[in-house]
């Protein structure tokens, strides 16, 4: 890859429309771009605005095309990119399934506490933790957890939102 | 406005009513029955306006029709299809448009709600199938929100960049009765295109165009889709100037052709002296182009060392695939009245004399004479044919439609034109079977004009069909064949990228073009001798019905100039013998 290739995280506020979804995603793999995480939920239940987060790896320059891109969808208001670096807040949450017992069981709680991860199902054999955090601490916890007996992971993918009073 | 109550088909009607439509194109089938059957209450009831139906052959033809009908007349076109292969036949035209962006509504029937989904017969996931080539589309899922879409629908196609839209009518809903709303009550929610640029902005590129020693106007469909005000200001501030303007194949007629400030089209088979222009000029002021791939030949060696200047209503288009210095978002028309007032109010002047010093470059590169060709006595050469039809045909108000291939590009360079809307050709797409129902489109938008389809003999072949709805609506439409037999430009490509083996480019078993015409009813013309040409050509003007005229021209003829793939725009071939041109792989790779 090359060395201006980086994960951005992109913010799309469109008009909560029947096709919406498929307009923004096949704009993306339209025009040759890729898909890291994709999130989309309703942020506005009165004016039927919603939310479309995505983490797409590009140079900034690629990335900008992409937006103005976006920003011609008819149902799209308003794309930007909102990568940590552009002074963005990023957050995922996780659930992990460990299947461990005796030493690798109590060393996997341990470490769930050093990263404030919640312990929401459990039984003799097995915990499920639930996580949030930025994506980095997710993957951090997870490498963590692999010679621990990783079960399964399930992802909501990246949100975020600008830092201070910056509103998109 | 009073809210009534129509059923789904009526409100159809209506709604075309309300935006001033009364000519659409389409082709019947069970899903837009009942609109259909409205159409047919309207044309024997007198309370209503009439509409005018022409129905075509092939959905195709109707998607090519409804954009002649646009593309000559500035308004939206309107098409009319039936659900499943109704509007999958459409496609072609919708892409098309969209290239060239295009303002077009398209109805499509489709399976009553209830069996959305089924594979029910004639199903088809059309607002899936046509988003990738549609501006915007809608599934219309409630009576009550039809008027609005249909409202919306017309304002989408036909602001901003204009391009194709399609509603998508279950037949359940065009039976149903609902709230009519009329569109002066319906907003889009978030739709609002920004048509005036910032002043300083505009301010700084003046400030450029005054300084600039090497300057050039490069214009694009843009000026034309912004409407004839912006063809006037356009005028005025290239006479203004007096700088040189070259025009893509889509701008053509925005500047008089014959004009002597123009120095003729650009790009991959533009003229000598307008890509030496581009490749070497200090100042780029690109009006409503796009710095298409056949406009700038090798990206990394297009004109290196200008400042650039780029007026598009498009964001996404700027920096898209040249980087340029002063972006200016808005329409034509907005910026140009500004960019002028501004211009004179600050009194701003260019820089004479060494404007006068480019044209004598200009001048030098002009003398190559880059369109020559040697017409001799024997064969008719494809271009004496274009330059021919067009002495002949240039004191009446005439619209040229074409398909495409060398016919197209040899009628861009020969053929002069000196009004906007007047030019009618598939740039972005390159649709072969474009120019006749597009053809058809214009006579039904100008039924006393002379409308010409400069065609190829295989290109006709694609939408040959509607010859049948030329006889049926008597649109005398003329089709003029530039007939060598080949895919010229495909033969040419196999001549200089491929070492002449011509795979499948031959046509052979062409039909007897004479006999074709006269089995649909029209009149056919054969010509093949020179000295014949004049004569067949006013014959076929002075025909009052559609023509197929079959010019049987040199089957050896390349189009000239030509920037082969991967190369810049100094790197031209202009056809001379000794002239070897060694393509690149990657050059190879490129389309």
């Amino acid at each position: 890859m090359d060395d201006n290739v980086k994960k951005n995280t992109v913010s799309v506020l469109v008009d909560n429309e029947p096709g919406v979804l498929a307009r923004v995603i096949g704009l993306i793999s339209g025009r040759g771009y890729n898909i890291d995480s994709l999130t989309v939920a309703e942020v506005d239940a009165e004016k039927h605005i919603s939310r479309i987060t995505i983490v797409t790896p590009g140079s900034e320059e690629t990335v900008n095309k992409l937006i103005s891109q976006l920003e011609k969808l008819v149902p799209v208001s308003r794309a930007a990119n909102v990568t940590f670096e552009k002074k963005g807040i990023e957050r995922e949450m996780a659930l992990v399934k460990i299947l461990a017992t005796g030493e690798k069981r109590v060393e996997s709680m341990r470490l769930s506490e050093v990263f404030r991860a919640k312990i929401i199902d459990t039984t003799h054999d097995s915990f499920v933790f639930e996580l949030n955090g930025s994506p980095h601490k997710i993957d951090a916890f997870i490498n963590l957890m692999k010679p621990l007996g990783l079960s399964e992971v399930s992802r909501t993918g990246v949100v975020a939102i600008a830092r201070g009073t910056e509103k998109m | 406005m009073v809210n009534i109550q129509l059923s789904g088909a009526e409100m159809v009607l209506k709604a075309f009513e309300d935006h001033g439509v009364d000519t659409i194109f389409g082709y019947p089938g069970g899903a837009v029955l009942p609109i259909y059957d409205e159409l047919a209450k309207r044309a024997t009831s007198k309370d209503n306006k009439p509409m005018r139906h022409f129905l075509v052959r092939h959905e195709q033809g109707a998607s090519h029709a409804a954009e002649g009908y646009a593309r000559s007349s500035g308004k939206v076109g309107v098409l009319l299809v039936t659900s499943g292969p109704g509007v999958t036949n459409a496609v072609t035209g919708l892409t098309d448009a969209l290239m060239d962006s295009i303002p077009l509504v398209c109805i499509s029937g489709q399976v009553p709600s209830h069996l959305i989904g089924t594979d029910a017969f004639q199903e088809c996931d059309t607002v899936g199938i046509t988003r990738p080539c549609t501006k915007h589309n809608w599934l219309v899922k409630d009576i009550n929100d039809l008027s609005r879409i249909l409202h919306e629908a017309f304002y989408v196609a036909s602001n901003g960049r204009p391009g194709p839209v399609l509603v998508d009518i279950p037949k359940d809903i065009q039976f149903q009765t609902g709230t009519y709303i009329g569109p002066e009550t319906v907003k889009h929610k978030s739709y609002r295109p920004k048509l005036k640029a910032s002043i300083d902005t505009i301010d700084e590129a003046l400030q450029l165009i005054s300084v600039a020693e090497k300057p050039v106007f490069y214009t694009g469909g843009g000026v034309i889709n912004s409407g004839n005000a912006a063809v006037q200001l356009l005028r005025e501030f290239v006479r203004l100037t007096g700088f040189p303007i070259t025009s893509t194949l889509q701008g053509l007629g925005a500047f008089p052709g014959d004009d002597n400030q123009f120095i003729g089209m650009l790009g991959m088979h533009g003229t000598y002296e307008a890509n030496m222009t581009m490749n070497q000029c200090d100042l780029m002021i690109n009006i409503g182009a796009r710095f298409d791939d056949r406009i700038t030949g090798k990206v990394d060696e297009f004109s290196p060392n200008s400042k650039k200047i780029h007026i598009d209503i498009d964001p996404s288009s700027i920096n898209k695939t040249v980087n340029v210095d002063v972006p200016i978002i808005g329409d034509v028309a907005h910026v140009l009245e500004d960019a002028i007032k501004l211009w004179k109010t600050k009194v701003y002047k260019t820089n004479k004399a060494e404007i006068k010093n480019w044209w004598s470059t200009i001048d030098e590169w002009r003398k190559k004479d880059s369109l020559k060709f040697d017409q001799g006595k024997k064969t008719i050469k494809p271009q004496y044919a274009i330059q021919r039809l067009y002495e002949l045909t240039k004191d009446q108000d005439t619209f040229v439609t074409t398909e495409v291939g060398q016919h197209q590009m040899w009628a861009a360079q020969h053929y002069k034109f000196s009004k906007p809307n007047r030019w009618i050709t598939s740039g972005g797409l390159g649709t072969m079977g474009f120019g006749f129902p597009a053809a058809l489109g214009v006579q039904v938008a100008y039924p006393e004009k002379l409308v010409i389809d400069i065609a190829g003999e295989a290109s006709i072949l694609m939408c040959i069909q509607e010859m049948s709805t030329a006889i049926q609506h008597k649109l005398p439409v003329k089709i003029f064949i530039i007939n060598n037999q080949y895919m010229g430009m495909v033969r040419q490509w196999q001549e200089l990228l491929h070492d002449k083996r011509y795979s499948h480019s031959y046509t052979d078993s062409l039909p007897d073009f004479v006999k074709l015409a006269e089995a649909y009813g029209a009149k056919g013309i054969r010509v093949e001798d020179p000295k014949d040409l004049d004569k067949s050509i006013k014959e076929m003007i002075d025909y009052d019905g559609p023509v197929i005229f079959d010019c049987v021209v040199d089957q050896n003829e390349n189009v000239f100039p030509m920037i082969p793939s991967g190369k810049s725009h100094s790197e031209m071939l202009l056809g001379d013998e000794t002239e070897k041109s060694e393509i690149s792989d990657e050059g190879k790779v490129l389309v």
